[in-house]
């Protein structure tokens, strides 16, 4: 039911629409007021919060629907989940009622996840934001970059520095937007998910109560870990979503474009790549839906869900790749929706750790 | 008020064209097709919300209204009782029959008996099923009951003191409008789902509902499962026999292709002297 749910939402108000999102650059506010209200920015978040409280798996076959409509509606969604559910496992309750109930019913539009800084990007333990002690406050000095939904979000997850150098002196805070100092610059001219905004960020001795640290003083590289570990479930799911969409093009363009007096579906060619696509679509899913419910069932799922995203995305990536393919050199331009598929689709090997940094994940853990 | 709405599922109606028929005409194959819930019985539920709710807050049913989903059919039927619970009806009742051993009269039979205990002061229900196409049920129960009826609404609005309504029926060259004493049984069309086609003088009048039945939002999915369902068996009901029995099925003649012209006064030739349309 929930993909149901997902499903004809997606259908009706995304697949039409997304093609227009991207030319305006952005998601419209009724649809991510919709998306709370339907429960799909909280699908994993506990009743008590206002959230869905479906668990991982109904995420992630809600995740799979979103993507097949639009791609950049699903990275929103991605990680406003991930987001809020962050704040409900690491927060206090106070925190919880604030950010995770805003989150879960639109209020807070948006979650977004600021890790990532110009100098540090696969290895966030680098990081130089900084957060000093000032009386009973924080303040934050530093830069952020790719941050996804920065321009609307409600609510910041940001990580900094408050101990000594590496992973072990990071902590992680909640900064509502138009906190004074927290300054949204420069907004990224991406090649694929254009109607997703990602901009840089910049804290200008951007000052935070002290009930502003979430978890523990210096905990927040571990916070961040987890999160991803979960996020990473979304992207390959948000990756096999847009695959499936643009398998569904292929076809629909192999039944109808005939040469040499057949369609093009009949050349052995054309089905080998429509059947490698189907099959690898579908290990994605299964591997995407495994950690999901390894996840729900409060197992380990760290290896999993790297397995799942580095596999979902690199296969996504081919299967779209090959479905412009099929089409040919109208593929190759705007009139079809095959080549925003491979432009959005390009990304998830790259965010939420690189499939480099996933394979690393999964060696380490396999070698240990 | 307490409204009951009866439902039921059909292969899925977006794929009708997959449907087969057997061989020698004994029966449609519906082998591969989705179960989903007949779209006129959708627009049904819909209707039923919201004349229980304030649309502004479409989560929960006014105080004292209640509706109540119930359907005969297999066990699996079920699954489409909860996505009316999903959607925001209160309760389920599935008495299981095979579709096979049911027609119009007896489900209507059957669905006096599920108002004589529940007690409704209003039936919604769609107009038909878009399997069988039969149009009759809403009727049937109607003339059974005892009751008033209007059918194909277009828009129902419920008075003040929720003792009648007016139903809007379109027919050819305009709209009747017909006043109901409740209790009374209502079968809607299509455009029972348009923004403002439902007054309950509670909603306000400015408020526009999405077109088409709601989805069931995530948390109502999960509050579903909650909800109460009771399956009793069909013969329960205290009523059996079938009337009606179908003698064979024919699949439509496959259309032919058609034939291209060169110009416009082509066309107007063979357009009157083959097909005689002119
Ligand atoms: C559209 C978009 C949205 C994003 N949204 C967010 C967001 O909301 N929040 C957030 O915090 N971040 C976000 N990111 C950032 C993203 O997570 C980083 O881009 C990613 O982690 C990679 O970092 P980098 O770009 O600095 O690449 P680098 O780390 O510089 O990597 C460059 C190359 O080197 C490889 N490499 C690096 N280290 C190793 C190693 N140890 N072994 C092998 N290969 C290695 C990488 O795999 C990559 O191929 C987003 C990025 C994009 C493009």
């Amino acid at each position: 039911m929930v993909r149901d749910t997902a499903r004809a939402f997606s259908e009706k108000t995304l697949f039409p629409n997304a093609a227009r999102f991207e030319r305006e650059e952005k998601i419209p506010r009724e649809v991510l007021a919709e998306l709370a209200s339907l429960g799909l920015m909280s699908v994993n978040i506990p009743a008590q919060y206002e959230g869905a409280e479906a668990g991982a798996v109904a995420y992630a076959l809600a995740m799979f629907e979103i993507a097949r409509g639009c791609a950049s509606t699903a990275v929103t969604m991605a990680v406003t989940n991930m987001v809020g559910e962050v704040i409900a496992k690491f927060g206090t309750e106070p925190q919880r009622e604030r950010y995770v109930k805003g989150l879960a019913t639109g209020e807070l539009v948006a979650g977004a996840f600021a890790l990532s800084e110009p100098e540090a990007g696969s290895d966030p333990g680098s990081m130089r934001t900084v957060a000093e002690r000032k009386g009973d406050r924080w303040v934050i000095t530093g830069a952020k970059q790719w941050i996804t939904s920065a321009d609307f979000a409600g609510v910041f997850v940001v990580w900094a520095r408050t101990g000594g150098g590496g992973t072990a002196g990071i902590s992680a805070f909640l900064v509502p937007a138009q906190t004074p100092g927290l300054i949204v610059s420069k907004h990224e001219d991406k090649m694929g998910l254009r109607a997703s905004s990602t901009c840089a960020l910049t804290f200008d001795a951007c000052e935070v109560p002290e009930d502003a640290l979430l978890g523990e003083l210096n905990g927040g590289f571990k916070i961040a870990m987890m999160a991803l570990d979960g996020g990473r479930i979304g992207i390959g799911a948000q990756a096999t979503g847009i695959a499936s969409a643009a398998l569904d093009e292929g076809v629909a363009y192999a039944r109808d474009r005939k040469q040499f007096g057949k369609s093009i579906g009949d050349f052995q060619a054309i089905q080998w790549m429509i059947a490698d696509s189907r099959t690898e679509l579908d290990a994605a899913r299964l591997l995407v839906l495994r950690a999901a419910s390894l996840k729900q069932a409060g197992a380990l799922f760290s290896r999993e869900a790297a397995m799942a995203k580095v596999f979902a995305t690199e296969k996504a990536g081919i299967i779209c790749d090959r479905m412009l393919q099929v089409h040919g050199g109208y593929g190759y331009t705007k009139d079809y929706a095959i080549e925003r598929h491979v432009r959005d689709v390009r990304v998830s090997r790259i965010y939420e750790g690189t499939s480099e940094i996933q394979r690393t994940v999964i060696a380490r853990n396999v070698l240990r | 008020m307490k409204i009951l709405v009866p439902l039921k599922r059909t292969a899925d109606p977006d794929n009708a064209n997959k449907i087969k028929i057997a061989p020698g005409g004994a029966k449609v194959v519906t082998d591969g097709l989705e179960p989903k819930p007949n779209p006129f019985d959708e627009y049904a539920v819909e209707s039923a919300l919201r004349l229980t709710e304030n649309g502004t807050n479409p989560k929960a049913r006014l105080a004292g209204d209640s509706v109540v989903v119930a359907t005969f059919g297999a066990k699996e039927a079920s699954q489409t009782l909860r996505q009316a619970l999903a959607m925001g009806a209160d309760s389920g009742l599935l008495f299981e029959a095979s579709d096979e051993n049911l027609d119009g009269d007896l489900v209507a039979r059957a669905l006096a008996k599920v108002v004589e205990r529940e007690k409704p002061d209003l039936v919604v229900m769609g107009k038909q099923a878009v399997d069988g196409d039969s149009n009759q049920v809403g009727q049937i129960l109607a003339e059974r009951l005892g009751w008033p009826s209007a059918t194909f609404a277009m828009s129902i609005e419920l008075s003040q003191d929720k003792k009648s309504v007016i139903v809007g029926r379109e027919v050819d060259g305009g709209v009747i409008k017909l006043k109901l004493a409740l209790p009374a049984v209502i079968t809607v069309d299509l455009r029972i789902v348009a923004p403002k086609s439902i007054t309950n003088h509670v909603t306000p009048q400015t408020h526009n509902y999405q077109e088409g039945a709601r989805y069931a939002p995530l948390p109502m999915i999960m509050a579903a499962k909650k909800k109460p369902l009771a399956e009793a068996p069909f013969a329960s009901l205290g009523v059996e026999g079938v009337k009606t029995s179908y003698v064979k099925f024919e699949a439509p003649p496959a259309r032919k292709a058609g034939i291209k012209v060169k110009d416009v006064p082509e066309l107007v030739q063979r357009l009157r002297a083959e097909a005689k349309a002119l």
